[in-house]
């Protein structure tokens, strides 16, 4: 069964960045021909002739919901100013909110996200945390007023995969009533479908489809494998065993030998 | 009067936000920031642009 992510149903549980892919076409053609459901999108510095208008006519027309970042941000206030600068351009509550504590990582300053993540619940935003899988800090940040939780899977574009699965395994079972999406580190289409068998309900990636050799088929790839990894976890798996146990009947074996 | 925009000093002639926008050419989706205090759409009319300023105009851009 999928759940809301702040009142709304998403078709399908792929969430795709816009970022670094070789052109506006080939984002374009990897948003169509995968269907991913949700684009993150970011607040930069306008550039001469409009630049930022030209991408955002291209993202308007692909018709998914936008999720803008606060991608950059190492504070609280510069992370509650971008969020009120989305809110604005980007005409939407929600904000993936991003406040990076450690340069090399990219890993979240959970103290700060809390914090941040407090003032803009308060403020009316619907936010979508970018942490870590520590259980407390899920907590507070639902606490905070999040309704949705987004740990790593390993460190931004690093494209490991699960780094955690003890850890993520445990957060699922933690909060079984909270949307929660693996954001961020994944690398292949296997890794994707192994956070969706954890049970979460949605996976975020950018770098593993748009940098690949042909990010089209790679965006395809994502979304065949969130929605395997999405039917199985629904299909209630097996139990991996240690020792073999025969499939085949073996009572009504003919005597050959 | 000189002011700094998005990160560039620059010479203009608008005593507001609104004004400058449409100075230097901006339209469409932006958002603006004065001061490293962000300016709604509605108060930037109002919004008077003072020597030394730092005023930001953001616009959509591709994010992950």
């Amino acid at each position: 069964m999928s759940k809301e992510f702040y009142g709304v149903t998403l078709p399908n549980p792929l969430m795709l960045g816009t970022a670094q892919y070789p052109s506006p076409a080939i984002l374009e053609e990897a948003f169509r021909a995968s269907g991913a459901s949700v684009a993150t999108v970011s607040l930069r510095r306008e550039g001469a002739g409009g630049t930022g208008q030209t991408f955002w006519k291209m993202i308007e027309d692909l018709g998914v919901h936008v999720l803008p970042n606060t991608a950059g941000c190492h504070t609280v206030k510069e992370a509650v100013t971008t969020a009120h600068m989305a809110r604005e351009v980007f005409d939407t509550k929600w904000i993936k909110l991003e406040l990076i504590g450690h340069t090399d990582s990219l890993q979240p300053d959970v103290f700060q996200l809390v914090e941040a993540a407090r003032i803009l619940s308060e403020d009316g935003f619907e936010v979508f945390p970018y942490t870590t899988e520590d259980l407390i800090v899920g907590e507070r940040l639902l606490e905070a007023g999040c309704e949705v939780l987004m740990p790593w899977g390993a460190p931004i574009g690093s494209g490991r995969g699960l780094n955690n699965i003890y850890a993520l395994r445990a957060m699922r079972a933690e909060f079984p009533d909270v949307p929660l999406v693996v954001d961020a580190g994944i690398g292949l289409p296997s890794h994707a479908a192994a956070a969706m068998e954890l049970g979460f309900d949605a996976v975020l990636l950018n770098t593993a489809v748009a940098r690949a050799g042909d990010p089209v088929q790679m965006a395809r790839a994502m979304m065949a494998a969130v929605e395997a990894g999405q039917a199985a976890h629904e299909a209630d798996p097996i139990e991996a065993r240690d020792m073999a146990e025969a499939s085949t009947p073996v009572i009504g074996k003919a005597f050959l030998s | 009067m000189k002011i700094v925009l998005n990160g560039t000093p620059r010479e203009v002639a608008s005593a507001t936000l609104a004004a400058l926008l449409e100075e230097c050419g901006f339209s469409g989706r932006v958002a603006t920031s004065c001061n490293e205090v962000f300016v709604p759409a509605t108060l930037r009319a109002t919004t008077p642009v003072t020597e030394g300023d730092r005023i930001e105009v953001v616009a959509p851009m591709q994010g992950g």
